[in-house]
């Protein structure tokens, strides 16, 4: 199946459905495996830092759940631009699904950055540059759902989100070198793509499980999503209902 | 398409309905005399915090007046004329945002010495400041035109549109208030070529999002 056509056949809700079933159990189940090994890596067995001690536990919790956060919006941003060229329903779907975890995780990193900050840092908050900017993303999200429930009409709401997704895919870059071009509090990147990790291997390793876990489970959480809401849109279709439906003795539904 | 013509509708609109301006402008006095009289007397206190507060009320009232720069068009059905029938859309909705812009953002970098000196800054700030306001306020208009472009149709859309709108401000803020703190402190021109920046790279991705959400608005295909 040449590329195009693979393309075209991910924006078909049935066969979206039936391929995601295997990709949702391997995310699930992945995502259970590394969170768990890389919670008890992190929380229990790696060693303590040598100026924050035990406190630099949280970065296994924080720097996975912000790296996440804004490539789950990246995702959205993408699945915008995919409806807007491709007119692709599955995008709009895709949206809707990454917006609660991506919100949570938002969250997540913010409280944990909080809380990080406050026996490192001596303060709970400071309107530094990527402090700010998460901020923006999570102002983002909430922006982009209270705009899907604010308008009734599906398709509208599906162009409307998907155009506030794109353009406020701006602030990625903005999130990511906010602490290159500002030096007020926030340290610079743990990873890079393309340096070494300034940390020692003990410390960088349960935190790639980490991230790989919580991507993981980002992947299952927004595939299941997707599911049901394929489910719910697509509910008269035959398919649907023979999926739902038990089989009666006469074999009718 | 007749660029005039367009410029001569919106300049004939605003003056039949000049409340449009004058309401935003009143509501920034209102703002700064509010702040004058809630801080404390010392007049070092007013200016350390004078360049943000200044920006922070440009900002809400250009968000005022972003509020109704598609709205009656979009009641009246002009607006949905003008989409479908004009050769190009991009430029009625360019000549509208310019056309806003000329009489909420210039006309308060025009009051920005009236504002510095009721904010409590220094007089040598004025001069910088009506530069940063110049520089950075077509960034708040065509950014602003975004969100109001998408929220047009909603009956109270007034704080959804600050909801979308205000992070896109926010860089536009970050550098304005350095702007004008750069010239209280160590001079520095960065900021100003930050401001135009934001400026430039508005004008070059604003109108278009802007076209896409009125057509999206109007349930255009």
């Amino acid at each position: 199946m040449s590329l195009t056509e693979l393309w075209h056949k991910l924006g078909s809700p049935r066969w979206f459905y039936q391929m995601s079933t295997h990709w949702v159990w391997g995310f699930g189940i992945a995502a259970i495996v590394l969170l768990l090994a890389g919670l008890l890596w992190g929380l229990l067995i790696a060693p303590p830092d040598y100026q924050q001690g035990h406190s630099v536990r949280i970065m296994y919790v924080h720097v996975p759940a912000a790296m996440v956060a804004q490539s789950i919006y990246i995702g959205m941003g993408v699945a915008g631009f995919v409806l807007f060229v491709w007119r692709m329903k599955l995008a709009d779907v895709a949206i809707a699904a990454c917006l609660p975890f991506g919100m949570l995780l938002t969250a997540l990193a913010l409280f944990s950055g909080s809380v990080w900050g406050r026996p490192t840092w001596g303060t709970w908050w400071e309107w530094d540059g990527r402090t700010v900017s998460t901020l923006v993303l999570l102002f983002l999200y909430i922006g982009i759902y209270a705009l899907r429930e604010a308008i009734p009409d599906a398709q509208l709401r599906a162009r409307a989100s998907a155009l506030v997704a794109m353009v406020g895919t701006i602030n990625i870059p903005v999130i990511k070198y906010s602490v290159e071009w500002w030096h007020t509090l926030h340290q610079p990147a743990s990873f890079t793509l393309t340096e070494k990790p300034t940390m020692p291997p003990e410390m960088y390793l349960p935190l790639l499980v980490m991230v790989l876990g919580v991507y993981c489970f980002a992947g299952y959480n927004i595939l299941s999503r997707m599911r049901i809401e394929i489910l719910r849109r697509e509910q008269g279709t035959r398919w649907v209902r023979a999926l739902v439906t038990a089989p009666t003795l006469t074999g009718q539904r | 398409m007749n660029i005039g013509a367009l410029w001569v509708r919106e300049w004939r609109v605003l003056m039949r309905n000049r409340s449009a301006i004058y309401n935003p402008i009143a509501f920034m006095f209102l703002a700064v005399m509010l702040f004058a009289v809630g801080s404390p007397v010392q007049d070092n206190a007013r200016g350390e915090y004078g360049a943000a507060v200044l920006w922070l009320i440009v900002l809400l009232t250009n968000m005022l007046s972003l509020d109704s720069l598609f709205r009656r068009d979009y009641d009246n059905g002009v607006l949905e004329q003008l989409m479908t029938t004009a050769p190009v859309p991009l430029l009625a909705v360019l000549v509208r945002i310019a056309m806003q812009w000329l009489f909420s953002g210039l006309l308060m970098a025009l009051l920005a010495p009236l504002l510095c000196v009721l904010l409590g800054l220094p007089v040598r700030v004025i001069g910088a400041t009506m530069l940063a306001l110049l520089l950075g306020t077509p960034a708040l208009s065509l950014l602003g035109a975004i969100g109001a472009s998408i929220t047009v149709g909603f009956a109270r859309g007034g704080v959804l549109l600050s909801l979308l709108v205000l992070p896109l401000f926010l860089p536009v803020l970050v550098f304005g208030v350095s702007a004008v703190n750069a010239s209280l402190g160590q001079q520095s021109a960065a900021p100003f070529y930050w401001l135009g920046f934001l400026s430039m790279l508005a004008l070059s991705l604003g109108p278009f999002a802007a076209t896409a959400g009125l057509k999206i608005s109007l349930q255009m295909q």
